[in-house]
């Protein structure tokens, strides 16, 4: 059965931007998206091990930090060399100010 | 010296091994610390600065091509070809290293279209190339995982010079370029390039031979070299300044270790070589930060420079510093350039590599 987790509050995670959450010895990456919504997805790089916390969201792309590959972090598609595995997203809700994701 | 182990520069050899059982291989590096809120302003990109460079850039390049032209059989079309090589055979060089890390535009299809003309102009495979590249940047001068180490140790001080001419690569990226499209890549090659990945590889290299036999074709047509001396040819007349600033990078640093401080170099230059070289001068801030775009380096060296060596004020006086470690190299390749950090840096943590510190000069 899967479990909501609360990641972090909703003002943790500032506009166009993401945030790392560490959880059972598991990475996530929480997302807000330019339009205040909220995603949540694995927290490296399909590629090669970077946080991808430390990378740059624009619109509905998060860029990894090491070699600048993308993904859509709504559904976790791999846009192009140099990734090619896409990448795990999680359901994610907003509760009393809260962050919450379910994580399986 | 006792202990020293020779180094294999093949990326599936005995180093590629050792750095693998090491830990040297995919490691983490050191950062200087930035805040999120810094550095997340410096990541931002902007199509502004690159489409105002590339539109001087497109123009240079015809306008230099028209007079060269123009002038074909006087000594005129010289100044004109001088100039036009150098946008061919050197700038296209930053371009394409910019618009492969997809931070010199901010639109997608913008980096890419720039990236497909540099990488042909540069006789460098787009596919192969962009995947050496992120090794690059994974295992930088990591002695058997790094595709892109320039200056081998011992240094081959020949190859070093003719480089500035392009004969060597020229003789190296054609044959490949021709390998590649009848569908043979090497093993080295199918270390970094994903299987799933390698078909694209050829069917680039396919276009690029094309237009190479269709430009042979309208020059023995046209019983003229004017083809020629547009198309290809540049990539060995013209080649000199991007070997002059990119050997700087990392030449007569360490090799192995885990922080770009110590295997990287940055160098001030005019502003005629950092318009060629897109501010890659800023390369040890390039490697801690490759998510800055090139406009943004700058700034991002103010911001860590309390952190970094002191920076060559000059390309000749990187090359007057490196010259004498070269020179020790050819005996004791061991030997390298280890350059002070001011008082205000982290100091470098011997426990986060190999290197041996006794063999520095410093």
């Amino acid at each position: 059965m899967a479990d909501w987790v609360e990641a972090c509050a909703v003002d943790d995670v500032e506009e166009e931007d993401v945030i790392r959450f560490d959880h059972g010895g598991r990475t996530f990456a929480i997302y807000r998206s330019p339009d205040d919504e909220f995603f949540a997805t694995d927290g490296f790089c399909t590629h090669e091990k970077a946080h991808l916390a430390d990378g740059l969201v624009m619109d509905d792309i998060i860029e990894c930090p090491k070699h600048n590959g993308r993904f859509n972090y709504k559904t976790g598609q791999a846009k192009g060399a140099p990734v090619c595995v896409n990448l795990q997203t999680y359901p994610v809700k907003v509760e009393a100010g809260k962050v919450m994701i379910q994580i399986a | 010296m006792a202990g020293t182990i020779k180094r294999d520069y093949s990326l599936v050899g005995e180093s590629t091994r050792r750095a693998i059982e090491t830990g040297l291989a995919s490691a983490e590096w050191y950062h200087t610390d930035v805040p999120r809120k810094a550095i997340k302003e410096l990541m931002q990109r902007s199509d502004g600065p690159a489409i105002r460079d590339t539109i001087i850039w497109i123009a240079a390049i015809l306008g230099s091509a028209a007079g060269g032209v123009y002038f074909w059989g006087t000594w005129w079309c010289v100044p004109f070809f001088f100039v036009y090589g150098l946008l061919y055979g050197s700038s296209s060089d930053s371009r394409w290293h910019e618009c492969g890390h997809g931070t010199a535009f901010r639109t997608r299809w913008m980096n890419d279209v720039v990236y497909q003309i540099a990488s042909f102009m540069l006789m460098r495979n787009p596919v192969t190339w962009r995947w050496s590249h992120a090794r690059h940047h994974t295992d930088t001068i990591i002695v058997g995982r790094d595709a892109e180490i320039a200056v081998m140790r011992p240094p081959d001080l020949l190859r070093a010079a003719l480089a500035f001419t392009g004969i060597l690569d020229f003789r190296y990226s054609l044959p490949a370029l021709v390998r590649q499209a009848f569908g043979k890549l090497t093993p080295d090659e199918k270390s970094y390039v994903p299987e799933m990945e390698q078909h694209k590889a050829v069917i680039a290299a396919r276009w690029h031979v094309a237009i190479y036999i269709a430009t042979i074709a309208l020059a023995l047509t046209m019983r003229s070299w004017v083809p020629l001396v547009l198309i290809g040819v540049p990539r060995l007349y013209g080649t000199w300044h991007m070997v002059l600033t990119g050997l700087l990078q990392h030449i007569g640093l360490a090799d192995n270790v885990v922080d770009h401080r110590l295997n990287t170099r940055t160098v001030y230059m005019n502003p005629i070589s950092r318009f060629i070289y897109w501010n890659m001068n800023y390369h040890v801030e390039h490697h801690m930060f490759p998510m800055v775009p090139y406009h943004a380096l700058p700034r991002l060296h103010e911001l860590i420079k309390h952190d970094l060596p002191e920076p060559n004020p000059s390309i000749w006086h990187a090359y007057r510093e490196v010259w004498p470690v070269l020179l020790r190299q050819l005996k004791y390749e061991d030997y390298f350039l280890k350059r002070e950090l001011p008082p205000t840096a982290r100091p470098y943590r011997g426990e986060f590599h190999e290197v041996k510190m006794s063999a520095a000069a410093e």
